[in-house]
């Protein structure tokens, strides 16, 4: 059977690549040669593959003898499947293209290229995995290789404390939530006889054990993504991982997490409640708002982009949260379009968050500067790198004509069919929620300002960053791929939400037959009265703007019928102005931080360092802004403390006498022993 | 055919007048001050000036700082094209419901404060932050007033609305007029007016988008300044023709445009005087103030959006 044999070569590739890797440290030429080329046709294999389940609408469940001698290997590629399997390998492609180029500076350095190698090939192949996985237990086995080898990447730099740190938190939190998985997993084999999915599908669940299975779900799959308040090594780990393999954890782990948590609660458990909707919309809009208001305060790139990732994923839940809300209360119409939503923006968040990591990357390697206060002025010395890292801050955005517009644009719409619903309750908390998003979307074009404000923009801060120049052909052909992705899922939604019908259909058995009714041209969700929107015609409105730019700037210019000259800046009159005067990005978001000053109680933390000369005037000023996560305060210090005071009465009992551990031992011996008669 | 001709005749008089409003403000507001004011024509006389002059460009601006002038004329334009001036159902509306107007707005205005900070000075990066930090304020309240709206006629294209508004007749319902009053508070920081930003300042420290096009010049200022007129008049006309829709031209008969001109004109005129007035009885606020106000607006809006749920829904 082609496809079985097809799946298993994609799947296998990605390890071919990374053994092949385990020889990189004597020979760095197989990194460009073999390695990522490898990774590539993988990439390509898995769209291919994936596209085709998700256009064909076909599901094929393949058997492989692995595993267990009692539970073979089950895995299925349906549209869902087929639609992450192509989203990853998408994204892997471009990564790939990137990866030969960027790896370049760490074949002389002191970590081994074969070990980055090694795992990146591990991770690719457990993320593929664990889409297409059909049984509990090669989808826990496929999640736990993704989580561990990407820990190896995480820790990767180990050299510095502070990433070794970042990947103990990931570890430990990626484990905590893998054993929630399993537990909910446990409740579904438990009800339905057996441990493929298919089996657990069928599991008759009381409302009860329905819930529980559920909120462990969300727990479990809900760390991965980074739901506040278990997003707390998402912001650590992200940023410390080598910036292609950044960019695999925020635009594709996270959202195999999203599919887990899709197919677990719409697929396995099936019959959604509306509470636990409720329940979701709720997280998901305080993890949107805090993801958003987190990042503004950052000025370390990548980290700022790992919260951004935060608030994606709050933006997925909404959608995700509407649709179990619209499903659970019989509007299966509406609660499809909520899903849709949350597919489209895990498309867009996958395709733009990955772009802006790669771009974060190549800044990295050629000015060694993570710090936005320091850069500036990066558009001229890399200006393909700006326009690929413009098109991906005018996406995540949310501004027409690009993909993340898109998204938002739908999660609205769902939001605002509540009038159809019957509970007081529900149609009041839904708006908010939408009010909450609006915010969201505003507060994140205001963040994406300051980062290409601060880092394209203005003049050049340090030297490091005025003696940087425009990164490899091979990353920005890595970057081209996946802006271009970015512009086109903006502007033909109808064709993607086309091909999105197949999900829905498999998931629910639920379409949009109105969402493309009136032609590719328009897309009207619900009805063509209710809600329009040409993105096609909004782009050519754009063009033609750009239009006018290009006669002024290169006909008309030429020709001398329009005249510009070039000045200094006006300075008030008063001398030259330095790089030093310019805006940073602590200076751009000053205003929003006093304004939610009462949302980080302490948290932003001033602090000035003057030394006063022989005159009273301060010879030396320094300012510092800490922003430090408050959920460590509020969450997990008290998890904390609760585990040692309570390991603590535990210990009680470890007295180091060899009596008392004998007396254990009888004690342990006689209750078996009563419990055996 | 005829519709979509006509649609793109009203979006040029739809350019073409605003500068105009602009002007009735400002003549509004001399009046009022005892002052005596410039004709009429003299924003066109401004505009003129303008695209006939050499653009003075800083040596440190990018691409983007050129291009930027065209993207928010082509974005305002596009949101022009959307609203519906003097006659519904036109075909272009269906282009953009009320939501992807919003974007427009914000396309323009990230670009706009991507632009302020391209020269590198200090004026650029302030006036960009102080927008984006109201924008991140203003959106929220206009997508709720807006949210509102959309409830009552179940739709969120401008047509439908308006359709639906006229058709429910005059009946006062406290969401729309809670979303009215949120929508100008809005309008009001939105197009950068009294008490939030002083359209003729010129004083550094109290700009917000004057900061931001500070080194602008000619034709590129031209562009921004001729965008920042029709985004006022977008946001009369939003105004007037959403909550006092009658009298708009329902089909496209010549008489029936004629009055729909005519009773537009004449609203624009009653709105544009009464934000002279306010301008004119209120004094500008501390840039921290202005969050206040914001939030007041959104308060509005939000109180409109639940008085729909709670007290006309079911």
């Amino acid at each position: 059977m082609s496809t079985s044999l097809l799946l298993a070569v994609t799947l296998v590739l990605p390890l071919l690549s990374g053994v092949v890797a385990s020889a990189a440290d004597h020979r760095p030429a197989l990194m460009r040669g073999l390695v990522f080329p490898l990774l590539g046709v993988a990439g390509l294999m898995a769209v291919g593959l994936g596209g085709h389940a998700l256009l064909q609408g076909t599901s094929e469940t393949l058997v492989y003898p692995l595993g267990l001698p009692w539970l073979h290997w089950h895995l299925r590629v349906d549209p869902l499947a087929g639609f992450f399997l192509a989203l990853i390998g998408f994204v892997v492609t471009a990564v790939s293209l990137f990866g030969p180029g960027y790896v370049r500076e760490f074949e002389h350095g002191k970590q081994s290229l074969a070990v980055l190698g090694f795992f990146t090939g591990l991770f690719v192949s457990g993320m593929l995995m664990v889409v297409v996985a059909a049984d509990a237990f090669s989808f826990m086995l496929a999640w736990e290789l993704m989580s561990l080898s990407s820990y190896f990447l995480v820790a990767y730099q180990h050299r510095n404390a502070a990433n070794r740190r970042a990947g103990f938190l990931y570890l430990l939190m990626a484990e905590v939530g893998a054993l929630t998985i399993l537990l909910g997993f446990g409740v579904l084999a438990g009800f339905g006889d057996g441990f493929s999915f298919a089996a657990m599908r069928a599991a008759p669940l009381t409302p009860a054990w329905a819930s529980i299975a559920f909120a462990l779900g969300v727990f479990g799959f809900g760390m991965k993504a980074g739901l506040v308040p278990l997003h707390a090594w998402l912001p650590e780990a992200h940023p410390v991982a080598p910036s292609h393999i950044s960019a695999l954890m925020s635009g594709v782990m996270l959202k195999v997490a999203v599919y887990g948590f899709i197919r677990f609660s719409f697929d396995l458990i099936g019959n959604v409640h509306w509470a636990w909707g409720v329940a979701l919309l709720i997280i998901a809009s305080i993890t949107a708002v805090f993801g958003v208001l987190y990042a503004l305060m950052q000025h370390d790139l990548k980290r700022l982009l790992a919260y951004s990732s935060v608030e994606n994923i709050g933006i997925i839940f909404i959608g995700l949260g509407l649709s179990m809300i619209f499903y659970g209360t019989g509007f299966p119409l509406l609660g499809t379009l909520g899903l849709v939503a949350a597919l489209y923006h895990t498309l867009s968040h996958a395709l733009f968050k990955s772009l802006l990591f790669l771009g974060a990357g190549a800044v990295l390697q050629r000015s060694h500067e993570r710090d936005l206060d320091r850069m500036g002025g990066l558009l001229r010395r890399m200006p393909w790198t700006g326009l690929f890292f413009l098109v991906g801050c005018i996406s995540i955005s949310a501004l027409p004509p690009f993909n993340g517009f898109v998204s938002e644009w739908l999660t609205f719409q769902t939001a605002l069919q509540v009038p159809s619903l019957e509970s007081g309750v529900l149609r009041a908390v839904i708006p908010l929620a939408a009010a909450v998003l609006a915010l969201t979307g505003a507060l994140a074009a205001a963040c994406f300002v300051k980062v290409y404000g601060t880092a394209f923009l203005g003049q050049a801060r340090t030297r490091r960053v005025r003696r940087s120049n425009e990164a490899g052909r091979g990353m920005l052909l890595g970057q081209a791929l996946l802006a271009l992705a970015c512009l086109l899922s903006g502007i033909f939604p109808t064709l993607a939400i086309d091909a999105m019908a197949n999900v829905t259909r498999s998931l629910t058995g639920q379409v949009l037959p109105a969402a493309t009714a009136k032609g590719w041209l328009w897309l009207t969700p619900i009805s063509a009265d209710t809600a329009s929107y040409s993105a096609p015609l909004v782009f050519v409105g754009m063009l033609l703007a750009l239009l006018a730019w290009a006669v002024v700037n290169f006909i008309l210019r030429p020709a001398g019928r329009v005249v510009t000259v070039r000045s200094d800046a006006w300075d008030c009159g008063f001398g030259p102005l330095s790089a030093r005067m310019q805006y940073t990005a602590t200076s751009f978001s000053m205003p929003i931080r006093r304004i939610f000053a009462p949302l980080w109680p302490g948290q932003a933390d001033a602090e000035r360092d003057a030394r006063t000369g022989p005159g009273s005037e301060a010879r030396q000023t320094r300012y510092q802004v800490r922003t430090g996560d408050v959920t460590w305060k509020w969450f997990y210090r008290p998890v904390v403390q609760l585990l040692h005071a309570t390991t603590r009465r535990v210990s009680r009992i470890q007295t180091g006498n060899l009596r008392h551990y004998l007396g254990y031992t009888f004690v342990t011996l006689l209750l078996l022993l009563w419990l055996i008669t | 055919m005829n519709d979509w001709l006509l649609a793109l005749l009203g979006t040029l008089l739809f350019v073409a007048l605003a500068p105009l409003f602009a002007a009735w403000v400002k003549r509004v507001k001399c009046w009022l001050q005892n002052r005596s004011s410039p004709a009429l024509l003299q924003p066109y006389r401004d505009l003129r000036r303008l695209f006939s002059k050499q653009v003075v460009m800083a040596e440190t601006a990018s691409p983007l700082f050129v291009m930027t002038p065209y993207i928010i004329a082509g974005a305002t334009l596009l949101a022009a094209a959307v609203v519906p001036f003097i006659a519904v159902n036109l075909p272009t509306a269906a282009i953009a419901d009320v939501i992807v107007l919003a974007g427009f707005f914000s396309l323009a205005r990230f670009f706009l404060a991507l632009a302020g900070m391209d020269v590198g000075t200090a004026f650029g990066g302030m006036g960009s932050s102080r927008e984006m930090t109201i924008a991140a304020l203003a959106e929220p309240a206009m997508l709720v007033a807006v949210f509102t709206l959309a409830m009552v006629a179940s739709s969120t294209n401008l047509s439908t609305v308006i359709d639906q508004i006229l058709a429910q007749g005059l009946v006062l319902r406290p969401s729309l007029l809670f979303a009215l009053l949120g929508l100008m508070l809005v309008g009001i920081a939105e197009t950068g007016r009294i008490p939030v930003d002083n359209p003729a300042t010129h004083l550094e420290l109290t700009m917000i988008h004057e900061a931001m096009v500070l080194e602008y010049s000619g034709r590129h200022l031209a562009l921004i300044e001729w965008a920042a007129q029709i985004k006022l008049l977008i946001y009369g006309v939003l105004i007037v023709n959403i909550f006092f829709p009658w009298g708009i031209a329902t089909h496209n008969s010549v008489t029936a445009l004629a009055i729909g001109a005519a009773v537009v004109f004449f609203k624009l005129m009653v709105l544009g005087a009464l934000l002279a007035v306010g301008e004119s009885v209120l004094a500008k606020m501390r840039l921290f103030r202005v969050p206040a106000f914001l939030v007041l607006a959104l308060t509005l809006a939000l109180i409109g959006l639940l008085s729909h749920i709670i007290l006309e829904v079911g």
